[in-house]
Formats: C-alpha cells, structure tokens, sequence
C-alpha cells in the first residue's frame, strides 16, 4: 500500500472562539473547504470517518454529520482515539478503499472546548481526586517529572520546543496565537502544575478539519491538483491510567513508529521535516525519543540549539501546532504535513521531500504516526 | 462546594474499609498471583475472577510527582501548592497518594511508608518519606 493512497485536499474552519456555531457546522465548513481543495465534488465521497467531539460526546455523531451533508457514507462512523484519532481514521480510510469498501473518504473532526465545555480536560481521576487528583496536565507532569528525574532533562529544553513551535506559529497568520516567544520568557512563564509551565501547555480552541483520501490512481482521474502520497502509518495504545503504565516515560508512539516506518521503507535519518503532536512539550520530547530521531533520555541535549527551529537539522510543527496554530487535537499537523510536501508552508523547508507526522491522544494513551512523501 | 470523597463500589468497599481499620490492600489472582489496584474484577494478567484482598506491608517508593499551583477543584484553592504523587507499594501495585512530609524533599526511588490520614470522615492511603 506504500504510496497508493494520497490525501487529496485538506480544509479547515477559523481557529480561536467559535461560540454558538456548534460541532456539526463546523465540520460541515471544513469539509466544504477540503472537497474544493482537492477540486472534487460531495458526489465523489462514499465514506465518512469522524472524531468523537471531546467536548461532548454524542451518539452516532457520525450519521448526524453524514445527514448534514445529505451523504450514505458506505463506510464511516465515529472514532474514538483522543487526538491519535485523525491519523488513525486517515489509515482505516486506506485499508477500506484497499479492501473494496469505498473509494473517496473524507475524514474530519470539530472540537469546541473554547466556548463549549472543558470539561474533559480538567476532569477529576475517580477516586484519587480525593487527594487532588485532577486534569490531563497532571498526567502529562507526572511524565515530565520522571522524565527530568530519570535523565536529566531541564526545563531550559522544553523551553527549546516551546520557542520553536510557538516562534513557527507567530509568522502563520491562521494561528490563535501569534506572541513569538524567548526562552527567558519562557521560563518566567508561570508553574501550573510543576514542573508544567504555562508555556508547555497547548491553547484550548474551537474549529474543525477535514482531508479527502483517496487512491493515487482515482486522484488522477478525477484530476486532483496537488495529492500528496502517504508512504507509511501506525499506531499504537497503551493503558488509560497514566500511573499503571510499567515505565512512565516509554509510551507506544514507538511501536506506531515503527510500523510506519517500515510501511514507508524509511528511517529516522530520512525524514526532512516533522509535524509532532505537543499538547504538551514533554509529549514532543518523547515522540523525538520513541520515534528514534534520538535515544531515550537523551531528547533534552538533542533539542539544544535550535535543532526543531526553523533552519535547523529537523524543525518542527511549522504552522504552530497546538502550542500556536490551534488547540485542536491533530489534524492541523495532518494538513501542515501535506502543506510541506506541496511547496506552500508559511515554514517552509526548503526541498522537504518527506514529512512524518504524529497524532496522539489522551495522556500519550493513543499514538497514531504517519510518514508523507513529496514524489 | 463539597470535597470530592471516593464513591465505594461494591468491588472496592473492602478497600475503603481496609483502610478505615488502617490497612493498605490489593487484590491477589489465585491462578496467577498477579497483584493490582484499583480494584477490578478479573485479573488484567491473566484474566481469571478468582483473586483475594491481601494486606501490603505499607512500604513502597516514588515513582515520580507532581506541585499542583493551580486548583481544579474549589476545595483544593486553599491547599496550593500541594503534591500528588505516585507511589509503587513493595508488592507491586500502584498508588496516586499525597506525601505528607514534602519538606523533607520528594524524590524518584525515595522510600515511604504508610501514613493513614483522615479526609472528611474517611481514611486515605497518604505516605510520608523514610
């Protein structure tokens, strides 16, 4: 399947506070924008892959889109993987499309935490609240600590993801955010939960995003414009508790790595640009580490001096990611990756021919990587 | 605002009362000898539902911690900054705790000990550093 499958366009909505628009029409916009993209008509698409709203879960939330948008996807339903989803959903689209099933996906989340509830992100953990156990960041910090305590690692070099990404984000002018950040700044950035300062935290926002897959082949033939190949996927899951994982800074993104990588007949070593999932900076850290850019432990020397920077050996989230461009979880890495290969980042790295991505969801609890090519 | 107390189940009522009598407890497979918490019905080993509440020696050690500076709850705004910690007991199972004596320097691999304090009317599994 290596390089058979391509996403064919890709569109999103605003990014920010979107309040009374509602999950449904936002997907409705994203779709819209991703089918005139790839240039192809609503009648093309026989499938429909969508994320779970983490803001509030509804039932068969797949059919109620696929009513919006007057479709009877032959495929489809709603995926529940937190962020990994979207990467996730993209594959399953190309194993359907493999197997028969369907031939034009359009896959796509919506998320309004902004303006709707949080709920879901500074939930309490059952029974351990009562020792004030609360949050996915906590989950994330107590990763980070360990981290730090294991091998290290100093708050100056989750710094360095945070200036990168948030300094990508500043020259996008589709990002929520646009403060360039310094890494003096960054450590005057306030502890929320230590050893997580504000700065190592992602935004909260609403929007949707939505990409058409499809084969290489029916992409020629209905015309597509600029499809860009995907060379290789994987995932991975681990247990739902942080705290019941054997080693809390190994996480499955390596085993999804892994995968993809032999999919895609690439190593590390040959990817020009990457697009990582950073929720939180400790999250980027460990993908580098598990993705095997470097050793375990050794992610905080290997950030040092701009290397994920614009103009260094591998930058990163080009667009902003979730630190800048937007909160929502992963498919905006999705559509930067597929910007790179075409030539039309804001970021862009001159003569990337390949791109990998990550998607991960829940506390490092999902993990969802693809690897895409320019050729 | 009410704090948020732990809401027993009948699977995990004895270890709320263990605790009440100033016990730590988990639950051991008879087929495996896997030891776990939180309470669960099978074994996540092997799979089996026979397994037993066993009493832990109370000694364990720090995985890893966390300061909370901010408070997701209006009953811990006036506890802040406060620790959540994660504990692994010497048999095995884990344990999100609070250490009782920060001051004396929460580390990874640090030693603890059982140290069963009152919330509200129930008794908590905290630990304070050996």
């Amino acid at each position: 399947m290596r390089g058979k499958y391509v996403i064919a366009g890709i569109g999103h909505t605003k990014f920010g506070r979107l309040p009374g628009r509602g999950t449904v029409s936002m997907n409705v916009e994203a779709c819209r924008n991703a089918l005139a993209d790839a240039g192809i008509e609503k009648s093309a698409v026989d499938a429909l892959f969508v994320k779970v709203p983490t803001s509030r879960y509804q039932s068969m939330y797949g059919q109620t889109l696929a009513e919006a948008m007057r479709l009877q996807p032959k495929v489809g339903g709603v995926w529940d993987q937190g962020g990994a989803t979207n990467i996730s959903m993209i594959s399953f689209a190309c194993m359907a499309i493999d197997a028969g099933q369907c031939d034009v996906a359009l896959v796509a989340l919506a998320d309004d935490p902004k303006t709707g509830t949080r709920e879901a992100y500074e939930k309490a953990w059952g029974d351990d609240a009562a020792y004030g156990w609360f949050s996915i960041a906590a989950g994330y910090a107590l990763t980070m600590q360990r981290h730090m305590a294991e091998y290290g690692t100093k708050p100056e070099q989750f710094g360095e993801i945070a200036v990168a990404v948030r300094n990508h984000g500043a020259s996008n002018p589709h990002a929520a955010l646009r403060i360039p950040l310094t890494l003096d700044k960054y450590m005057e950035s306030p502890l929320v939960v230590e050893p997580l300062r504000r700065d190592d935290i992602c935004l909260v926002s609403d929007g949707a995003a939505a990409v058409v897959v499809m084969s290489e082949q029916r992409a020629r033939e209905l015309g597509v414009k600029a499809p860009i190949k995907i060379l290789g996927f994987g995932q991975g899951q681990t247990s739902y508790d942080v705290p019941l994982r054997p080693v809390l800074t190994e996480t499955m993104a390596k085993a999804s790595a892994q995968t993809a990588f032999r999919m895609a007949g690439l190593a590390p070593k040959d990817i020009d640009v990457a697009q990582i999932y950073d929720c939180y900076t400790i999250a980027v850290m460990m993908t580098l580490e598990d993705y095997g850019f470097c050793h375990k432990g050794e992610g905080g020397k290997w950030v040092e001096g701009g290397r994920v920077a614009a103009g260094g050996e591998l930058p990163i989230n080009t667009s902003g990611g979730l630190l800048s461009e937007t909160g929502m979880p992963g498919m905006q890495l999705v559509m930067e990756g597929v910007r790179q290969m075409r030539g039309t980042s804001v970021n862009q790295v001159k003569d990337a021919e390949t791109c990998v991505v990550s998607n991960q969801g829940g506390i490092m609890t999902t993990h969802s990587t693809m690897i895409l090519s320019r050729q | 605002m009410s704090f948020p107390l732990p809401e027993p189940t009948p699977l995990s009522q004895p270890y709320w009362d263990a605790l009440g009598d100033g016990r730590v407890t988990f639950q051991r497979c008879r087929k495996c000898n896997h030891a776990w918490l939180p309470a669960r019905a099978e074994c996540p080993e092997c799979l089996a539902a026979e397994w037993d509440w066993q009493t832990a020696s109370g000694k364990g050690r720090v995985i890893s911690w966390v300061i909370y500076h901010h408070a997701y709850h209006d009953a811990f705004k006036d506890r802040v900054p406060y620790n959540v910690t994660l504990v692994e007991l010497d048999e095995g199972p884990r344990l999100i705790t609070n250490i009782v004596n920060p001051d004396a320097g929460i580390k990874a691999e640090r030693p603890v000990t059982l140290k069963i304090e009152d919330e509200h009317g129930v008794a908590l599994a905290r630990f304070a550093l050996v």
